[in-house]
């Protein structure tokens, strides 16, 4: 793979892991059993993100607000670092992220078994998004014209 | 960032709370006792051979994504390490910069090219890290001002008169001029630009 | 002035532990989960994000258990808790216009791409007592799903008559500068409009309420329309420096309000449709509407408008909307003045000493 689709296909893995709960990204490692050594690089930690917007939507940036965000980064023994980035403060989740990351990016029955659970993440967070915006569009308005008179 | 180059990053402070609070501290004692050596006792790891650990551990400590970085020529090297325990930027001209990490002997160094703060917010200014082969042995003056019990000697190696004389018309600039922290080793010792240069130079 | 007085220790230890005992009520009634603030009391959870400024539910729900629900303490908790916390950088700006709708309304047309989704609102309830509630007998039934979702991206309303160049233009200035931060470097007039939106953004929802009020009621030249109200959820993307490459973070809710103004033009614009932009942390219309009439109304100087009106004085209204500042302000009166009183005291004593020596020699002079 070129360095361009790693990062994408990296970028997509670390997004659904920053959505997905911390119990869900512990049953996900669970499921290899013994988890692999690793060294932290930097230890989970909670900080802020300043979150920006841009008036009218499209013109000049500004500051909205922070949010809170708690990142890690390990490394495998086998020098791989992970990664890992997410809005909250759950540090557990963070350093578990951060050993999926790393683990999901060399291609053997381990990263296999883990993307098919990042797969399975996906699409239950795609199903909720999906609930969500059919509940809101049961209550999308559908304008009918009252005739008047005689026409 | 290559998996090899990313294997080389290590550590930073041992413990980045205390750490950091630890380093923060000895700068405030520092700039409170001008010219006087603190060690800083944190033990950090991985820090490049090129910048002694007194001041790799300011700039972790000092340093983020808010806090533009400056760095002279022979310390280049550190850039990878900066920005991925920092984060902070690293710009091309030292006017942009809110730190500067210089060696005693770069002789183009022009205090006036950082900023100097301006009258109503001289906090703006930058301070400028020195890194020098040790404390003491170079070439001495005399200070005096706030923190300085009537005069004291100071003669850290490496700077030379020319410098001194810099200093000095730095601190005639005062409130505004920049700060300087001297580092050798784990050593630093600090020079606000309160303090006045008094000698031969 | 203010003096150090010793003294107070014990009964200062007394009250915290009698506003916990207040704070908890009656111990016969089950204690109030985090939990069960953040998912029921969401819209104030909300306004507590707002104006903390800080996007974290969970600590939004805390401030107010925290609180006994006081708002603007809890709004001070998240702003004391959020100095403590190193910042890790900013994000890519979000963009709005991918928002994950949930409501999404307009005034100015009824018929628009995407549609009019009135999603979880208030507005069409009769302001009625629901006795159900407190009887505690109802469960909430599932809200119906339709069978398709809502297209994946609507186009925000100004845009579609942007196309037509009847209203004013929102576009990045050059180089797309990063915007100026109040939380680190001090503010100062004429404002930009970032410093203007930030300030508002963090802003107290009733100050604005009243402030957008008095524009329409007239103090203030402008006639807002809702051109749209959108509530939803935005990806938060962040590019860290050792990556190098931008990562999503997760989802936040906003509110985004655009407001749509007459115009009569100026000997520089033509007539137009001019734009105010409020958006919100959380469902908070309210909030994001206000915001929008007063960003509106700020850009008086910008189109060579009189600023006569308080809405209309950028000094005014920034320096006094953030309620933390404004409660610490005015709650420090609580604190003893003592000394400063006495001086008072003392002073308005001789004063009338000096009065009554005077009155005395003129009334003996007159005898």
């Amino acid at each position: 793979m070129l360095d361009g689709d790693k990062n994408i296909a990296r970028q997509r893995w670390m997004g659904i892991l920053a959505r997905a709960s911390a119990v869900e990204i512990a049953k996900l490692l669970s499921g290899l059993g013994d988890l692999p050594d690793y060294h932290i690089i930097k230890r989970p930690e909670t900080g802020t993100l300043m979150v920006e917007g841009r008036a009218g939507g499209a013109g000049q940036r500004f500051n909205v607000g922070e949010a809170t965000m708690t990142r890690c980064v390990i490394r495998l023994t086998d020098g791989r670092m992970g990664f890992s980035y997410a809005l909250g403060r759950d540090r557990v989740k963070a350093e578990h992220s951060a050993v999926i990351d790393a683990l999901l990016q060399s291609e053997n029955s381990t990263s296999e078994m883990l993307q098919s659970g990042i797969d399975a993440l996906e699409r239950s967070q795609a199903e909720a998004r999906d609930l969500a915006s059919r509940k809101a569009a049961a209550t999308k308005v559908n304008f009918f014209t009252l005739v008047r008179g005689d026409g | 960032m290559s998996a090899l180059e990313q294997s080389s990053l290590a550590m930073g402070l041992a413990d980045p709370v205390f750490g950091s609070q630890h380093v923060f501290r000895t700068l405030l004692n520092a700039f409170a006792a001008p010219s006087t050596p603190m060690q800083i006792s944190d033990t950090l790891s991985g820090v490049p051979d090129s910048i002694p650990s007194a001041a790799a551990a300011v700039l972790l400590t000092m340093a983020d994504y808010e806090t533009p970085v400056w760095l002279s020529q022979p310390f280049d090297g550190i850039r990878p390490w900066l920005a991925f325990h920092t984060s902070a930027p690293m710009p091309m001209h030292p006017a942009d910069a809110r730190f500067a990490v210089v060696s005693a002997d770069f002789n183009e160094l022009r205090l006036d090219a950082f900023s100097l703060g301006d009258e109503r917010y001289p906090d703006t200014s930058a301070t400028i890290i020195i890194i020098c082969p040790t404390l003491e042995n170079g070439h001495p003056v005399t200070l005096k001002g706030p923190g300085i019990k009537d005069a004291t000697v100071f003669a850290p190696q490496g700077i030379e008169r020319a410098m001194w004389k810099q200093i000095a018309d730095n601190n005639a600039l005062f409130p505004l001029g920049v700060d300087l922290i001297f580092v050798a080793g784990s050593s630093l010792a600090a020079l606000p630009r309160s303090t006045r240069i008094i000698g031969d130079f | 002035m203010y003096v150090a007085v010793k003294g107070g220790e014990a009964a200062i230890l007394a009250t915290h532990d009698l506003v916990a005992e207040d704070r908890r009520g009656d111990v016969s009634i089950p204690e109030i989960s985090v939990e069960q603030i953040r998912e029921q009391m969401q819209l104030s959870v909300a306004r507590v994000m707002n104006e903390g400024s800080l996007y974290d539910e969970d600590l939004g729900a805390l401030a107010l258990k925290q609180t006994q629900g006081d708002m603007i303490e809890a709004a001070f908790l998240m702003r004391a808790y959020r100095t403590t916390l190193p910042r890790f950088g900013s994000s890519v700006p979000v963009d709005t216009a991918t928002m994950a709708i949930r409501r999404r309304i307009s005034a100015t047309y009824k018929d628009l791409p995407g549609g009019q989704v009135l999603g979880p609102t208030y507005d069409y309830t009769h302001r009625l007592f629901d006795f159900a509630l407190m009887a505690n007998g109802e469960k909430a039934p599932p809200a119906m799903a339709a069978d398709y979702a809502l297209d994946a991206a609507m186009p925000r309303v100004p845009d579609i008559l942007g196309d037509e160049g009847l209203m004013e233009v929102e576009a990045p200035p050059e180089h797309d500068p990063r915007p100026f931060d109040l939380t680190r470097d001090p503010v100062e007039f004429p404002a930009g409009r970032d410093v203007r939106l930030q300030t508002l953004s963090r802003g107290d929802e009733g100050f604005l309420l009243g402030l957008a009020y008095s524009v329409q009621r007239g103090f203030g030249g402008n006639h807002p329309f809702a051109g749209e109200i959108r509530m939803g959820e935005v990806t938060v993307s962040f590019v860290p420096e050792e990556l190098g490459f931008a990562i999503e973070l997760g989802d936040i809710t906003l509110t985004e309000c655009q407001m749509v103004n007459q115009f009569t033009g100026s000997i520089e614009q033509p007539p137009q449709f001019t734009r105010g932009y409020g958006v919100a942390f959380g469902h908070a219309e309210r909030k994001a509407m206000s915001m929008a009439i007063i960003d509106r109304s700020l850009k008086a100087r910008e189109f060579g408008e009189a600023t006569e009106y308080p809405a209309q004085q950028e000094e005014f209204v920034l320096y006094h909307c953030d309620n933390v500042e404004a409660s610490g302000f005015v709650e420090h009166l609580k604190l003893p003045h003592y000394v400063d009183f006495q001086g008072e005291l003392e002073l308005l004593r001789k004063i009338r000493r000096e009065q009554e020596e005077r009155l005395a020699e003129r009334k003996e002079a007159a005898e």
